[in-house]
């Protein structure tokens, strides 16, 4: 029993000293981007690899994603002879819900695994120490621009996710049941106002600093935790706590920002 | 410490203490470098080399004393501070640590790249001339993964010599190399320090590598700087710890034979 205790106290004080870590250096990577020098190419970088390299799977699942929506919607709406509002019910889950949350899930299976991977074994192999041994801030070098890349290429993926998740919903309302294409985009402008769009994207930013920042944070900070001294292991469990923890933290937000906005 | 002995000396390290957790690493370690020459610390697995040179660099914060590196007591600067001694400062770390994404050239330009203002041209020029000390000039472009271990070492050496640092360290400079590349990485060092009047700090136990470079040896075991002296005087030392390791004998680990069935059975 007091071991049981014991153990859940553990869990709980390494749960909190993370949490403090991963806040602690979103403070300091924001502290170092405003001092010189400014450099752009680093996050254009990142952003082609979190951003240009993921677009190929959001496209596919936001497709996919926008059809079931379709077939679902479709198939419970008939019931009760209302097909007219396929537009609005795919328009709004999209925008609202499954945009930022699907698109904020991919990019951590895609970009976030990697980011953390890639500083577990800088870590592990001495790259972080050798350039604090050049005096260049490793938060500054490597991270700011993992941060500020992810800030910006998850909002922008939603809107790709949405848009092709709507033509998804579109497609299977039109051409599979033979919907009028009127009533479907009819349905989807008079649903949707600004304040859903709005909503999307101020998740989406959320999402999209939430999950770097912890992939980053995870990886950066390997040599911490218990899986510190453990090589290629603890690397592979590093990256599997980000991917986890990263998830539950979108779908968590997203409940909060849903309740409070 | 005086002026006179800080300006002599490169490192000073005062009753240097290191935990961790509540193993005691370092005790009481006192070591002064003078300036200009090759420093070897030797010792065996565990001993505390990796430790003492980590607090050299400014990676471990130690529990107590002082660590001295050009003027600047590094254990309770600043990071700012440290970073001005850092820019003084090589590190070739065992491993290499060269930057994966980068080719050898970019890895050894960037630090000209963030801490100057040269133009393009004179920073390849720079880089092709750190190259050719190391005998590395074909390798410009190949990436890290493509290079042997003695490469590596001799490009990170690159790495480490870009800014013309006056202090250099090297971790295990020819562990894992053929008995031929760590020859030639041993004469690069001594020829690093007579053309470059660079300080260098090299942490080994490889024995070939340390009478060859050695202008001064400190001895560790357990933690402890047990001996240091010039190499002549470290092979005249009648520290039997001292000659087991430079006569290659193995540990004694004087342990009763109760004691060692009661390890082995965990006491039943």
């Amino acid at each position: 029993m007091l071991k049981s205790i014991e153990n859940i106290g553990a869990i709980v004080i390494s749960s909190l000293e993370q949490t403090g870590r991963t806040f602690n250096l979103l403070l300091i990577v924001f502290w170092e981007l405003l001092q010189p020098p400014y450099r752009l190419y680093p996050i254009v970088r990142q952003m082609y690899f979190i951003g240009a390299r993921s677009l190929t799977l959001i496209i596919v699942s936001g497709v996919t994603i926008g059809m079931v929506l379709g077939l679902q919607f479709y198939n419970i709406l008939e019931r009760f002879g209302a097909v007219d509002l396929l537009g609005a019910g795919v328009a709004l889950s999209v925008i609202r819900e499954l945009g930022p949350v699907m698109t904020s899930l991919m990019v951590v299976g895609r970009a976030g695994s990697s980011i953390t991977a890639e500083l577990g074994i800088m870590r592990i192999t001495e790259q972080v120490d050798a350039l604090e041994c050049m005096a260049i801030s490793p938060g500054k070098f490597l991270i700011a621009p993992k941060l500020v890349a992810g800030l910006l290429s998850v909002p922008l993926l939603t809107m790709v996710f949405d848009f092709v998740a709507l033509f998804g919903g579109y497609f299977v309302g039109v051409y599979m049941f033979g919907l009028p294409e009127g009533s479907y985009m009819n349905g989807m402008t008079d649903a949707i106002e600004w304040v859903d769009v709005r909503l999307g994207l101020v998740k989406s930013v959320i999402f999209g600093l939430l999950i770097t920042l912890i992939c980053c944070a995870r990886g950066f900070y390997m040599h911490l935790g218990k899986a510190g001294s453990q090589g290629a292991e603890g690397v592979s469990s590093v990256t599997t706590d980000a991917v986890v923890m990263s998830s539950i933290a979108v779908l968590f937000s997203d409940f909060l920002i849903g309740a409070l906005i | 410490m005086s002026t006179d002995n800080s300006q002599r000396n490169a490192i000073s390290i005062r009753n240097l203490v290191v935990d961790y957790g509540q193993r005691r690493i370092l005790s009481d370690v006192n070591l002064d470098i003078p300036m200009g020459q090759i420093m070897v610390i030797m010792g065996q697995s565990g001993a505390g080399k990796t430790t003492l040179l980590r607090c050299l660099l400014g990676l471990k914060k130690p529990t107590s004393g002082s660590v001295h590196i050009l003027g600047t007591d590094i254990a309770s600067a600043s990071l700012r501070e440290i970073n001005k001694v850092r820019i003084q400062m090589g590190v070739a770390f065992q491993g290499g640590a060269l930057f994966s994404s980068m080719s050898v050239a970019e890895n050894i330009q960037l630090a000209l790249r963030e801490h100057t203002n040269l133009d393009e041209k004179t920073i390849e020029i720079m880089t092709r001339i750190k190259l050719d000390m190391v005998n590395m000039l074909p390798a410009e472009h190949l990436m890290p993964a493509e290079l042997s271990g003695g490469m590596t070492k001799r490009a990170a050496l690159a790495r480490a010599i870009i800014m013309d640092p006056k202090l250099l360290f090297f971790d295990e400079p020819s562990a894992g190399l053929d008995p031929s590349t760590a020859a030639e990485l041993d004469q690069l060092i001594i020829t690093l320090k007579n053309t470059m009047r660079m300080t260098i700090v090299v942490v080994t136990h490889e024995l070939d590598s340390i009478f060859k470079i050695a202008d001064h040896i400190a001895v560790m075991s357990n933690g402890l700087i047990i001996e240091t002296g010039t190499p002549q005087q470290i092979t005249a030392s009648t520290n039997p710890e001292i000659q087991g390791m430079l006569n290659r004998k193995p540990r004694e680990t004087i342990v009763d034979t109760d004691t060692h069935l009661r390890r082995l059975t965990g006491g039943v």
